[in-house]
């Protein structure tokens, strides 16, 4: 018990940049290039730490500050997580709002740091981020509403353990909406293709990175690899909705998380790869089919 | 795993919802005939062994080959011929449509089963469908510029009704269900007929464009 | 003992002004003495409150009165106490940050009159709250609204004030006409005006929802309710922050007490009701929310959050009322104690935002956030503070806001326990409409403190901007406090809760235990969540600080920003485009102007973009049809005016159309 718990914190913690990696190098072999080592984001972080940080004279506190909470915030929400169909670290009813609302803190302190700069550039990165988020949350609390409903839990663990395989074999139609709403979330509220562009740093395509512009050194390491965090977040919940199995061994259940979880950023990869970045405009209306999709899974499932 | 009928139903439906928030009208012309094609699938899930299966089948393929082939490409030759490829920004807007679509599904779903019907039901979700895809139908003619995108919304409502009808292969012969589909194949041929003779007076099939042909 | 600390808190909070005003001739003591009696009388009343809240200690008191209906009764049940609190409270540290922003040593005989009506208004809020009464409660409703519009009034050479007030005093007595009728009816139908007698009232029928109507109209324009908030944000607006303080903190809330007070009485609330309330609470939050979204004035902005804040409120009743019809006692805990605790986290984080605004309106001279930043540099303390209260009223952990959210969600969530089919299910609905208004608050109050305090100044505004004197610290302070220790241990507050919505809706605390022991176990999860948080976060400033002493900081420069040359303020991001893509994704529902003067010619030289959001219901509903009502008015009376014999066959057609109504038909 003790031991499975040190696991799952073992996993939230060193895995993240994996992520990153087969991600990136995903996206390099379909455009036909050698792409960057699996590893990078390791040693990306590695150099950040070594580095020392620039400020503005512009900024106060909150920009120093910003990071060190979001990195906290989603190291919280990571303990709220079921990893492998197995309860979380803490678990009780109604923790995924919890949950969201964590993400939601790490949010709003990095955008008052990009905004603490006095840089246009970082001001429209903010505004961008908190306006699609806006529009993302609701399609992600759909998708657990849904969720709740098919299994009849009201926590991650239990929306996310035993109960969710006979959920599958009675509500597919419904599931299969939520996992597509929640892949869409995903995507938006990481800024991947096709809501942003991770590796540009042309104005037109940018969210995430142009609000991150500022911050140096070891700053810049925890928003990277909170970042990170958050895409093995929600990987985690995409994978474990999708991979509803039961498992007789533990540790089979956890190497086939940790199988999915590669898949994922594969496909995040190939999604990535596939689709061109939608029109600023576009991406509101994106956003609301999600959570359309998601009120059709809830409305299936409520009649 | 539910049944592939449920399933047939769901797809049914987002179809509906893509129609309603896509703007390229390519890919809004195959989700319609794809649509088409699912309809004619369900003719033949939904029968049971009362039925004549020649009578399913002749339905079924009579669907798709009319719903699945011959509109969709007789759409395709009219925007050939017009050489748009794009809807403009609609009435209501896309994010209203997709909010009003959602919201006319959720309504369908949860109020449709105190609705009186003739024959016993089928399938739980065979009157809600049919209602939601009356609805987006409406909701395209009502709300689009473009006059292919209001035929579109005409066959979507077409697709709706052949729903409902599929509640009454009971009752109803063979021969008013042909002539449903002729009637709709009559329906398109005319409007495809008259949407040339307009691109061609006027340029453009913008409806907006044409409101000082009144009186 | 508790009845006559709380007729004491009562007396005293109404008699605090007129004390002041004896002692015109030396105004600091005379206003500092003021202020010590409110705040004795704040301290009396919650002395008073907190034994109702564990569980002894409620009073009831029925004496007769010379006027007609109307008796002497006061009660104090748990529902009153939850109320009583911030009804006292914020308005005592509202005095005390009054004393340095409206300093009757410079403002004279305004601020004497000030501080009579804000004595007054606390004193008739207390016994609207504490009433028994029909009558008694109208007369403190009608005292409340009175002195509101008069300290609305505060500043009489403002015209925005003048308007805003005329339009509040309007609205608060179309409220109070559609209370007469609903008191009248069930008063005359029981016989008695005294709330005891009105406990069993049928609910059913078109009686019922026709009371129920009269309700809505009542309270909801009191409380604020979309589309009865027309009212609100001018006259929080124009008021002096510390009124605008208590306006939106616990004005606002007594008509949340007067709703959850008379569907008390009610036997068996139907289905409708819930879901009523519950759809209006989702209008009213989403549609406040936005509005705020698109506000550049600080004080409108806060003052539209309060209709968003008012709405998730009006939802928790909602989903309590839902419970009741139902009989399922998890919804009514949840959705009541969800209701009740937002109602004095409310209190607690906009009196906190309301007097940081009033600190730099005070420091700057402007309210226009679109000529503010970087005030962070001058005024740390109140940037810091201010900040608090944002993060509270975005709803994020772990602060207050949060957990009053949540409760609302969970409550809506347990709507899934009910049988399938059940069309009460459709009450989980609130819980994505929740995230998507918290999210809006979120991404709006991310653009206050941002344009705000952070960043460059955009004007010479901030040049002549001093930090806050101590006085109007203290409050924001000890708000600050109580908003982070509610949001740490939520736990503690659940049995007072629990005891609440046990009175409310006259079931036994036994009835709610299974649910109040569920609650309280998800709220020790939440206190964990909250401690981990901190623990975390402490950890990665610690490791954050060795790693800058190890590797050393640059000496500070310009901002980066992708290669700037020469940074200045005029590049900064505005407000109003922060929230354009909001803005413009959601038009549909908040309608903003655009005047336009585009630049023309070969050679352009003048242009002008401006960019509004009116209140819908005020710009495009009710003052065009006052207008209307007006201009056919003007007709009538140029037609009819001034002739006398007119006048005098109204009086004769009056006359003998009620004798025909009396003889005929009575």
């Amino acid at each position: 018990m003790l031991l499975r718990a040190f696991f799952q914190l073992g996993l939230l913690l060193l895995l993240p940049p994996l992520l990153l990696g087969v991600v990136n190098r995903v996206k390099a072999v379909l455009a036909g290039r050698q792409g960057p080592p699996v590893l990078q984001a390791y040693y990306d972080l590695a150099k950040l730490l070594r580095k020392g940080a620039v400020y503005s004279r512009t900024t106060t506190w909150v920009f120093r500050a910003g990071p060190a909470i979001g990195l906290a915030a989603v190291a919280t929400a990571g303990m709220l997580l079921p990893v492998a169909g197995e309860p979380a670290v803490a678990s009780f009813a109604g923790d995924f709002v919890l949950f969201a609302y964590l993400l939601a803190l790490a949010r709003f302190f990095t955008a008052l740091a990009a905004l603490d700069t006095g840089s246009s550039f970082e001001g429209m990165g903010a505004a961008r981020e908190v306006s699609f988020a806006s529009m993302a949350e609701p399609a992600l609390f759909l998708c657990f509403v849904v969720l709740a409903r098919a299994t009849g839990a009201l926590s991650l663990s239990g929306m996310l353990g035993p109960a969710l395989a006979p959920a599958w074999r009675q509500a597919s139609p419904a599931l299969l909406l939520a996992a597509i709403s929640l892949f869409v979330v995903t995507l938006a509220e990481n800024a991947r293709i096709p809501v942003d562009d991770p590796s540009t740093h042309l104005e037109l395509t940018m969210i995430h990175e142009v609000m991150v512009l500022d911050h140096s050194g070891p700053d810049l390491a925890f928003i990277l690899y909170g970042a990170s965090m958050k895409l093995f977040l929600f990987g985690a919940l995409f994978v474990r909705l999708v991979l509803g199995f039961r498992f007789d061994s533990v540790w089979a259940a956890e190497a086939v998380f940790v199988g999915g979880l590669l898949a994922f950023a594969a496909l995040v990869g190939l999604t990535e790869s596939v689709m061109a970045r939608l029109r600023l405009t576009r991406v509101p209306q994106m956003l609301v089919g999600a959570s359309v999709l998601s009120v059709f899974a809830l409305v299936l499932l409520l009649r | 795993m539910a049944s592939w009928t449920d399933m047939v139903f769901v797809l049914v439906v987002v179809l509906d919802l893509f129609v309603l928030a896509s703007s390229r009208l390519g890919a809004a012309i195959r989700a319609v005939a794809l649509q088409g094609a699912l309809l004619s699938l369900l003719a033949l899930l939904l029968a049971s062994q009362a039925h004549d299966m020649g009578h399913v089948l002749l339905l079924a393929s009579g669907a798709f080959a009319i719903k699945a082939v011959l509109i969709p490409w007789l759409m395709f030759r009219a925007i050939r011929e017009a050489a748009i490829r794009r809807e403009v920004e609609p009435i209501i807007g896309y994010v209203p449509s997709m909010i009003l679509g959602g919201a006319g599904v959720v309504l369908a779903f949860a109020f449709s089963r105190g609705l009186p019907l003739p024959t016993p039901e089928m399938h739980p979700f065979l009157v809600p469908t049919a209602l939601a895809t009356v609805w987006t139908g409406l909701l395209l003619v009502v709300s689009r510029r473009k006059a292919v995108t209001q035929v579109l919304g005409f066959l979507v409502l077409e697709n709706g009704v052949f729903v409902f009808g599929l509640l009454l292969t009971d009752i109803m012969p063979v021969m008013v269900e042909a002539g449903v589909l002729l009637d709709l194949l009559a329906a398109v041929f005319v409007m495809g007929i008259v949407m040339f003779h307009i691109n061609r007076e006027f340029a453009s099939l913008d409806t907006d464009a044409m409101t000082s042909l009144k009186d | 003992m508790t009845a006559a600390l709380a007729i004491g808190a009562v007396a005293l909070a109404s008699a605090s002004g007129v004390l002041g005003a004896a002692l015109r001739r030396r105004p600091a003591l005379g206003q500092r003495l003021s202020c010590a009696v409110l705040c004795t009388a704040s301290a009396l009343g919650i002395a008073a409150a907190v034994p109702a809240l564990a569980g002894g200690g409620g009073f009831e008191i029925r004496q007769a009165w010379q006027e007609p209906f109307a008796s002497l009764s006061l009660r104090l049940d748990p529902l009153s106490a939850l109320f009583l609190i911030p009804v006292l409270a914020v308005p005592a540290l509202g005095s005390i940050y009054g004393v340095a922003y409206w300093p009757q040593e410079k403002l004279g005989a305004r601020a004497v009159r000030l501080q009579i009506f804000y004595g007054l208004v606390t004193g008739a809020m207390a016994m609207v709250v504490l009433a028994d009464n029909a009558m008694l409660f109208l007369f403190g409703w009608e005292v409340m609204a009175v002195c509101a519009f008069l300290l609305v009034l505060s500043d009489p050479d403002r015209a925005d004030a003048q308007r805003a007030a005329w339009v509040y005093l309007a609205a608060a007595h179309v409220g109070t006409f559609a209370l007469f009728g609903f008191f009248s009816v069930v008063g005359s139908a029981r016989g008695s005006f005294d709330f005891a007698a009105w406990q069993g009232l049928p609910a059913a029928g078109a009686a019922g929802g026709g009371l129920f109507a009269l309700l809505l109209v009542g309270f909801g324009l009191k409380a604020g309710l979309v589309p009865l908030h027309f009212w609100l944000p001018g006259a929080h607006a124009a008021a002096p922050s510390h009124v605008s303080a208590v306006m939106s903190g616990v004005l606002l809330k007594t008509g949340i007490y007067g709703l959850l007070r008379t569907t008390g009485f009610f036997e068996a609330p139907p289905l409708a009701w819930g879901m009523v309330l519950l759809a209006l609470g989702a209008v009213s939050a989403a549609l406040g929310v936005g509005l705020a979204l698109a506000q550049h004035d600080l004080k409108r902005l806060l003052a539209y959050h309060s209709v968003e804040n008012i709405g998730i409120i009006t939802m928790g009743v909602g989903i309590a009322l839902v419970g009741r019809a139902r009989g399922e006692p998890a919804l009514v805990l949840l959705g009541f104690a969800g209701a009740a605790l937002h109602v004095v986290n409310h209190a607690l984080f906009k009196s906190l935002l309301f007097f940081g605004a009033g600190s730099v309106l005070h420091a700057t001279g402007t309210r226009d956030i679109e000529r503010l930043g970087g005030l962070a540099k001058v005024m740390p303390w109140t940037a810091s503070l201010f900040l608090v209260g944002a993060a509270a009223i975005s709803g994020l952990p772990p602060l207050n806001g949060f957990v009053s959210e949540w409760l609302v969600v969970l409550g809506s969530l347990r709507a899934l326990d009910l049988p399938r089919a059940d069309r009460a299910a459709f009450a989980v609905l609130a819980a994505p409409t929740l995230a998507l208004v918290g999210a809006l608050a979120a991404a709006c109050f991310v653009k206050v403190q941002g344009v705000v305090f952070l960043g460059n100044p955009r004007s010479d505004d901030v040049a002549r901007a001093r930090e806050s004197p101590r006085e109007m610290l203290l409050p924001m302070a000890v708000l600050a406090a109580a908003c982070l220790a509610i949001g740490l241990a939520p736990g503690l507050l659940l049995p007072s809760l629990t005891r609440g919505a046990a009175s409310w809706a006259g079931l036994s605390t036994d009835a709610l235990a299974a649910p109040a022991s569920a609650a309280g176990a998800s709220a020790t999860g939440v206190s964990l969540g909250a401690a981990v948080l901190l623990a975390a976060l402490g950890l990665l400033v610690v490791l954050r600080r060795r790693l800058g002493l190890l590797r050393g900081t640059a000496p500070r420069s310009d901002t980066w920003g992708c290669g700037y040359a020469h940074p200045s303020a005029r590049m900064e991001y505005t407000a109003s485009s922060f929230a354009q893509i909001l803005v413009q994704g959601f038009r549909f529902a908040l309608l903003p102007r655009v005047e336009l003067q585009p630049p023309r010619g070969l050679f352009p030289g003048f242009a002008r973009f401006a960019t509004s959001v009116p209140d819908a219901v005020l710009d495009l509903a009710i003052l065009p049809a006052v207008r209307a009502y007006g201009v056919a008015a003007g007709w009538v009376r140029g037609r009819l005016a001034g002739r006398i014999h007119f006048y005098a066959v109204l009086v004769l057609a009056t006359l003998v159309a009620l004798l025909a109504w009396r003889l005929l038909w009575w």
